[in-house]
């Protein structure tokens, strides 16, 4: 069965490791946080200038000055800090994010992404997201392997204005685990009970399928 | 030298049709809500407005849009505002839209006497169009070019008579860099404490970047997204 959105970012909780500074965008990477395991030292990033993002405050306690790159409410975690934007992405910008997660409307089999723009449609713009596509060592997308309307968002050619090119390093859908390899979508592991047939019907872009594909463990 | 004004009135006098203003703040954590409610009340129209974001509908930097005082408006991300959506989509408002860190650095660069700048952000896209391309380190890079103001509002949360200015939490976010690159940089504080009362030690913008300051009032300090537990 393909995974919810929490099932997405459960998976990716799986790439974290000890003493990781990441920067989760809005969406399905945000709930990453929830799925840190115990014991493991992760800071969360936020752009706007937070190092140390914490659990959304108590109800009553939301503090106006305290926010996140998604405009939200958030506390900062005991060792946090706050600095300007400039800094923040100096810290991104310079490679000192160990990992990147963030959403996407269309990624290709050469890594590029667009993620900011609806032609005619939508203006939201950019915010961090090209800085931190262009820069990050790693960057991990969340997203759904088709869009609402079932077609699939892992492309030959996106054709969406871009985010950045040749980028992306793995994506995590609700239906598979696939890496960025020279040939194209390397499938790395299925959702629990969804099949290869499956995921090759949802996907645009080259599949490139080599040996038998476990399922992920969650 | 004299700083202090006495309120946003004052402070924003010299401001006039056609200049460039930069606006601190994200969202609408840290934006100079005193200042941004004088210039909509001046009606000075056909400004230039460096600013991450645009406000709401009905507040912040929303205000002035609605009452068509913008003429071009370079920000990163805009998500929050249907006037803005609109008067985009119909080509009544000019918009560059920047990568956010570019954008910062853009006006860091502009305040420190920087003129330009290469960065990875952008390259292969849209933003990439008429720009200087250069490979550095086996990556590709955008030359990217310095932004200063005419005018640059800032908010923080203490302020001395000298403009040091300390910010709180997150509302620094722009406001630092933005200091720094206006020509003449006006600077509203929740809190003005006479000279001396400020720990050297934490202040964040030196006074030196700030040519007027006010105590600023009534400050709603909206939330756009109020999240809890």
């Amino acid at each position: 069965m393909a995974l919810d959105k929490n099932g997405i970012a459960q998976r990716i909780a799986q790439e974290l490791k000890d003493g990781y500074y990441v920067n989760l965008g809005i969406g399905i990477p945000t709930l990453v946080a929830n799925y840190i395991p115990d014991g493991m030292e992760v800071t969360l990033q936020s752009e706007n200038g937070l190092l140390g993002i914490g659990p959304f405050p108590e109800k009553g306690k939301a503090d106006p000055d305290l926010i996140n790159a998604g405009k939200q409410t958030v506390t900062a975690t005991s060792g946090a800090s706050f600095f300007d934007s400039a800094l923040s992405f100096a810290m991104i910008r310079g490679g000192h994010i160990d990992l990147t997660v963030l959403g996407a409307f269309e990624v290709s089999e050469k890594g590029d992404i667009a993620s900011w723009k609806i032609p005619g449609k939508l203006v939201k713009g950019m915010g961090g997201a090209m800085d931190l596509v262009a820069s990050a060592k790693n960057i991990i997308v969340a997203t759904t392997h088709t869009n609402r309307k079932g077609e699939s968002k892992l492309l030959r050619k996106c054709t969406l204005p871009l985010t950045g090119v040749a980028c992306v390093k793995r994506i995590v859908t609700d239906l598979a685990v696939l890496d960025i390899v020279e040939e194209g979508f390397k499938l790395i592991e299925r959702a629990p009970g969804v099949t290869v047939e499956e995921i090759k019907n949802a996907t645009e872009g080259f599949l490139f399928i080599d040996g038998d594909i476990p399922e992920m463990n969650i | 030298m004299n700083k202090i004004v006495k309120n946003a009135e004052e402070a924003i006098i010299g401001v006039s049709n056609g200049m460039t203003l930069m606006l601190g703040g994200f969202g609408l954590c840290g934006i100079p809500e005193n200042s941004l409610k004088a210039l909509a009340e001046s009606g000075i129209k056909d400004l230039v407005c460096i600013s991450n974001n645009a406000g709401i509908d009905d507040f912040g930097l929303g205000v002035l849009l609605r009452d068509r005082q913008l003429k071009k408006m370079i920000a990163s991300y805009v998500g929050e505002n249907k006037e803005f959506e609109r008067q985009f989509l119909s080509g009544e408002l000019e918009v560059e839209l920047n990568p956010q860190g570019t954008l910062a650095e853009r006006i860091r660069a502009g305040g420190a006497g920087i003129p330009a700048f290469f960065v990875p952000a952008g390259y292969g896209t849209e933003v990439a169009q008429g720009k200087e391309v250069r490979e550095f380190n086996g990556k590709m890079h955008l030359l990217e070019t310095a932004l200063t103001a005419d005018f640059a509002f800032v908010k923080a949360k203490y302020g001395d008579y000298s403009g040091n200015l300390i910010y709180n939490n997150t509302a620094n976010n722009f406001n630092n860099m933005m200091a720094s690159a206006g020509k003449i940089t006006i600077a509203e504080v929740e809190e003005l404490v006479p000279t001396g009362e400020l720990d050297p030690n934490q202040i964040h913008t030196p006074g030196i970047f700030v040519q007027r300051i006010f105590k600023g009032t009534g400050y709603e300090k909206r939330i756009e997204f109020e999240t809890v537990r």
